[in-house]
């Protein structure tokens, strides 16, 4: 039991999980006093004692199944036909039956999976492969009947696209299940450890994964705000305040003991964002415009621009509407960016951006350049850059590629980056939040 | 010490005679806690029932409640102790005519007697069972944080002029955070961990059942999708389960049983608070015209 908990425990810290030794502790502790047999109870209690943040349970629970996998018989009876598998679908759908849809997910990975022992497939293969041989979509969509508005049908829908879902954590289950029987829980755990949201990288998330980082970033935002705030409050002390000194005076009996201050009116620092939308950069951009409109409040003007060889100004897009998601398909659909061929022109867009609102940049004004610099060859301008340096108050570089890759190609970050105050490698959230911090 | 509670389970149905429904990872928790003596930190949105989840626990085990709010700018004064110096002063007073020595006067205005209580020592030195809930402790700041590790992790504080008070028993001790912020490596490694979310809408229904009396079954089945079916949607502020049970009363109120699409948007204001939310709320309910 040491020895698996020990595996497990190592596992987390290799999927990033920060598990210190006095967690370690307690989770032993916690195991003497949960029934094992009950395995649940058993995985809240590791749950509770080693998972201290609601973003890395998901990482937990992946483990936690390959390293005490349930090792049941397979499902009994004879192997099912397609057509018999189909019924048996339709009828725990309806019924929402978790023991049935379980069982069924059993038999289906069973019969349809395609796993063999010694063969290196992924379980999403695996997985993807049942369900399609399932149907489990076409099912869905019989079951769900055409489009109708009424509130009971569609309150009907949301239960089964839930139900479905469950399946497919069945589904899931069953076949990591059976590929740890065959390949062992370290290799399995290695094959299925996944980043943490915050650790994805910006170009090369899967859909899953900008899902995940939208849902991170929304609770990202709410805390960087409240620390910006608090950090503008607290980081300056004003001037003596007389009148409040005295009047606090009087409860020392005259004696002014307590100093008071006078709280300084915060300079909220404007912000510009000039961002690169074309495919390569464009989820980067999207995150980042995102980001900054979220904590808008925290700044006292946030203009954004937007641009792949010609630029455009989008701010109203965001002013108008509650709704970023909203806002951000507007400027992929609205903005004009495009001015010769729709191939990323650095020089070009900024020196568009130098005549058109060089003059609104001033020195209250921190302008944030994003994307990758890669220019396909065009000139580059960079005098732009110069001259915003000297007319803003900052002028900072988020470039979303590894360090490694700058410079080469036609990557010309370090012939801006000369200009600017910083030029920060920004490929996850974590590095955005960072940055974000130390301008704030 | 004897534990308070037999098993995870008895903490469930101690926790439902109470009318809180708690999941088994909630009562998982609490067991542990009160096994491995240690503080649970409950995380999860806005109106999930975290603080409800400490009250109840202190209603089913029959301790006093002990409530420490956290905000921005708490102290030390406010949250462990302070010295009653209006009292120390009028003994100062009273003193200066008698001879006594200046160490002996200090040795006496230092004492029991001139030491106000705040929450924190108020617990530990209770004789009688106590439950300690520390609400909202993202709202203090980070260096604050550090007057509650050593409470948290060795049941006792130190007082220069007194020494080291230590707990009587152990109180129960939960914390709950919106997460504004992410609270500190130190304190988080101390406590329990529990996540509240949105319940299941099986649980929802029971709780509808549970709290709001007079609502048929059918209804808070009713009550219950919507709610989830509205959670779906992106929404500034999704629903809470406060919210939920304001809306089932006010359902019935009205006098309303069935709820249809027309009766859903025309009380969606009590569920949501967003102007933008609820015309959205209403627009993916309402059947489509025509």
């Amino acid at each position: 039991m040491l020895d698996v908990l020990a595996g497990f425990v190592g596992e987390l810290r290799a999927a990033g999980l920060p598990v210190s030794l006095s967690e370690n502790l307690d989770a032993l502790e916690a195991m003497r006093h949960v029934a094992l047999d009950d395995r649940e109870a058993f995985r809240e209690g590791l749950a509770a004692t080693l998972v201290k943040r609601r973003d890395h349970r998901p990482a937990f629970d992946t483990a936690f199944e390959v390293y005490f996998a349930v090792r049941r018989p397979g499902p009994g009876g004879d192997p099912l036909t397609p057509g018999e598998l189909a019924d048996l679908l339709t009828e725990a759908l309806l019924s929402g039956d978790e023991d049935r849809l379980r069982e069924l997910a059993r038999r289906a990975v069973a019969r349809l999976s395609g796993i063999e022992p010694g063969r290196p497939m992924s379980a999403s293969y695996h997985v993807f492969r049942t369900l399609r041989a399932l149907d489990a979509d076409g099912a869905l969509e019989r079951l769900l009947g055409p489009a109708s508005p009424s509130l009971d049908d569609r309150l009907a829908g949301d239960e089964l696209r839930a139900r479905m879902e469950a399946l497919r954590a069945g589904v899931e289950d069953e076949v990591r299940r059976r590929l740890v029987a065959d390949r062992g829980p370290e290799a399995m755990a290695r094959a299925l450890r996944r980043p943490l949201p915050e650790d994805v990288d910006f170009l090369h998330a899967t859909r899953e994964e900008v899902a995940a980082m939208r849902r991170a970033m929304e609770p990202l935002a709410r805390r960087m705000a409240v620390r910006l705030a608090r950090k503008r409050r607290h980081h300056r002390r004003g001037p003596l305040d007389f009148r409040s000194t005295v009047r606090h005076s009087l409860s020392y009996g005259g004696v002014p003991a307590e100093p008071r201050f006078r709280h300084p009116r915060p300079s909220k620092p404007e912000i510009m964002v000039i961002a690169d939308i074309s495919g390569s950069v464009a989820a980067f951009a999207r995150f980042t415009l995102q980001f900054v409109h979220a904590i808008s409040g925290q700044f006292s003007k946030v203009r954004s621009f937007v641009f792949i060889d010609g630029i455009d100004e989008v701010t109203s897009l965001f002013e108008g509407s509650d709704d970023l998601g909203e806002a951000l398909q507007r400027v992929n659909t609205e903005a004009d960016v495009v001015w010769a061929e729709g191939h990323s022109d650095y020089g070009h867009a900024l020196s568009a951006f130098w005549e058109r609102w060089g003059r609104e940049v001033t020195p209250k004004t921190s302008v944030v350049l994003l994307g990758d610099a890669r220019n396909n060859y065009h000139s580059a301008q960079a005098w732009v850059v110069e001259e915003l340096r000297k007319r803003a108050r900052h002028l900072y570089w988020l470039n979303p590629e590894p360090r490694s890759y700058w410079d080469t190609g036609d990557s010309i970050v370090s012939t801006y980056g000369a200009h600017c105050d910083g030029v920060y490698e920004c490929r996850n959230l974590r590095q955005l939040e960072r940055f974000v911090q130390e301008i704030g | 010490m004897a534990p308070r509670f037999e098993s995870a389970a008895a903490v469930r149905a101690g926790l439902e005679a109470v009318d809180y429904l708690a999941d088994d990872a909630a009562a998982g928790v609490v067991f542990l806690a009160d096994r491995l003596e240690k503080p649970v930190l409950v995380e999860g949105p806005a109106g999930t029932g975290k603080t409800e989840l400490a009250k109840s626990v202190a209603r089913m085990s029959g301790s006093r409640l002990i409530r420490l709010q956290c905000y921005e700018g708490l102290d030390e004064a406010k949250a462990l102790y302070e010295w009653n110096y209006k009292k120390q002063l009028l003994r100062i007073q009273a003193e200066r005519h008698a001879d006594a020595g200046w160490d002996e006067l200090s040795d006496d205005i230092f004492s029991e007697e001139f030491l106000l209580a705040r929450p924190l020592l108020a617990a530990i030195r209770a004789d009688e069972p106590v439950l300690l809930l520390i609400d909202e402790v993202d709202r203090v700041e980070v260096e604050t944080e550090a007057l509650l590790l050593e409470v948290l992790s060795d049941y006792q504080v130190s007082i220069p002029e007194l020494g080291t008070v230590e707990a009587v028993r152990v109180p129960l001790v939960f914390l709950t955070s919106n997460n504004t912020r992410e609270l500190s490596e130190a304190l988080k490694r101390r406590c329990l961990y529990l996540h509240l979310d949105y319940p299941t809408p099986e649980r929802e229904k029971a709780i509808v059942l549970a709290r709001v009396p007079g609502v048929s079954d059918h209804l808070a089945d009713q009550v219950a999708r919507i709610v989830r079916t509205i959670r779906q949607l992106e929404l500034k502020k999704p629903p809470s389960v406060s919210e939920t049970l304001d809306w089932a009363r006010t359902l019935l109120l009205l006098g309303i049983s069935h709820v249809d699409a027309a009766s859903a948007a025309g009380t969606l204001n009590i569920l949501l608070k967003y102007q933008s939310d609820i015309a959205r709320a209403a627009r993916e309910l309402q059947p489509a015209a025509g």
